[in-house]
């Protein structure tokens, strides 16, 4: 009787096995890997131009590739594009800074129907507001440290 | 020149593709959601900045270290070092003086696209 439940449970475990999707984790690597720096090499395209080009340099040049960047991804959330490439990517599209530009797009036009004010302008900092809090926060820490760092010696 | 110029390319794509697969790593072997990712990115970019670390990343991979958002991290942290060796109002101001452009970019982008377009999910 034992041996014949194992047995069910062997085969039933099979099966399960057989249909399941495979999420196949390492070409979930690949994916994040070759679009996460694809992203990249477009901001580093616009850094190019803008720096041989226009003659952009330094802090300036480097707030334009990120202000480039942001438009580019809340314009391709607006579109539904970016959605789309973040199933296939993952990490890939979450961590370059157009990923925060969807965080901050996606819920501001999801929660539109609840208004300009409370549905659009509250919501679109549920993901980019703990980002502000905790970056402001933390340079504010860095800048005090080094403050009293460059006092004393 | 022009290999000069490939050279950076590759770097970036290296540096970049990188950093994106160490988040996939952590998406793919700990429960940690996208929003929680994204804040211990811009963590520690603020660290490896604070130690002095992150500067050669960014000097090595061009945007390949500063299009992710843990360069953002260090756009704060460096603003609020090199504010720190003026006053104390700089070094408190540094960090959000130099991330200024991303967090206003975010925010007019954010909002005008929400106008501008409607929601996807709903059609899907």
């Amino acid at each position: 009787m034992k041996t014949s439940n194992d047995c069910v449970n062997n085969n039933y475990l099979e099966y399960v096995k057989a249909i399941s999707p495979k999420t196949n984790q390492k070409r979930s690597l690949l994916h994040a890997f070759w679009v996460g720096g694809t992203i990249c090499c477009i901001g580093q395209t616009f850094r190019f131009i803008l720096e041989n080009f226009i003659g952009l340099s330094g802090d300036e040049l480097s707030a334009y590739v990120s202000m480039i960047m942001i438009f580019l991804g809340a314009f391709l959330t607006g579109l539904g594009v970016y959605d789309r490439i973040g199933k296939y990517a993952g990490g890939g599209s979450i961590v370059p800074i157009t990923g925060f530009a969807n965080s901050v797009v996606s819920p501001a036009v999801e929660f539109k129907t609840e208004g300009y004010i409370f549905g659009t302008a509250a919501k679109m900092f549920t993901v980019a507001g703990p980002i502000i809090v905790f970056g402001v926060a933390s340079s504010v820490l860095v800048g005090l440290l080094y403050f009293i760092g460059y006092r004393i010696f | 020149m022009i290999l000069n110029t490939i050279f950076i390319f590759i770097k970036a794509f290296i540096v970049g593709g990188a950093i994106c697969t160490i988040a996939q790593l952590l998406i793919n072997y700990t429960k940690i959601t996208s929003g929680r990712i994204l804040v211990y990115f811009l963590l520690s970019g603020v660290l490896l900045q604070a130690l002095g670390i992150y500067q050669f990343i960014v000097d090595f991979g061009g945007a390949g270290a500063t299009v992710p958002i843990s360069g953002f991290g260090y756009l704060l942290a460096k603003g609020a070092m090199e504010g720190a060796k003026e006053s104390l109002f700089k070094a408190i101001t540094g960090g959000i003086t130099a991330a200024a452009m991303g967090i206003t970019a975010a925010i007019i982008f954010g909002y005008l696209f929400a106008l501008i377009f409607k929601s996807k999910s709903k059609r899907n």
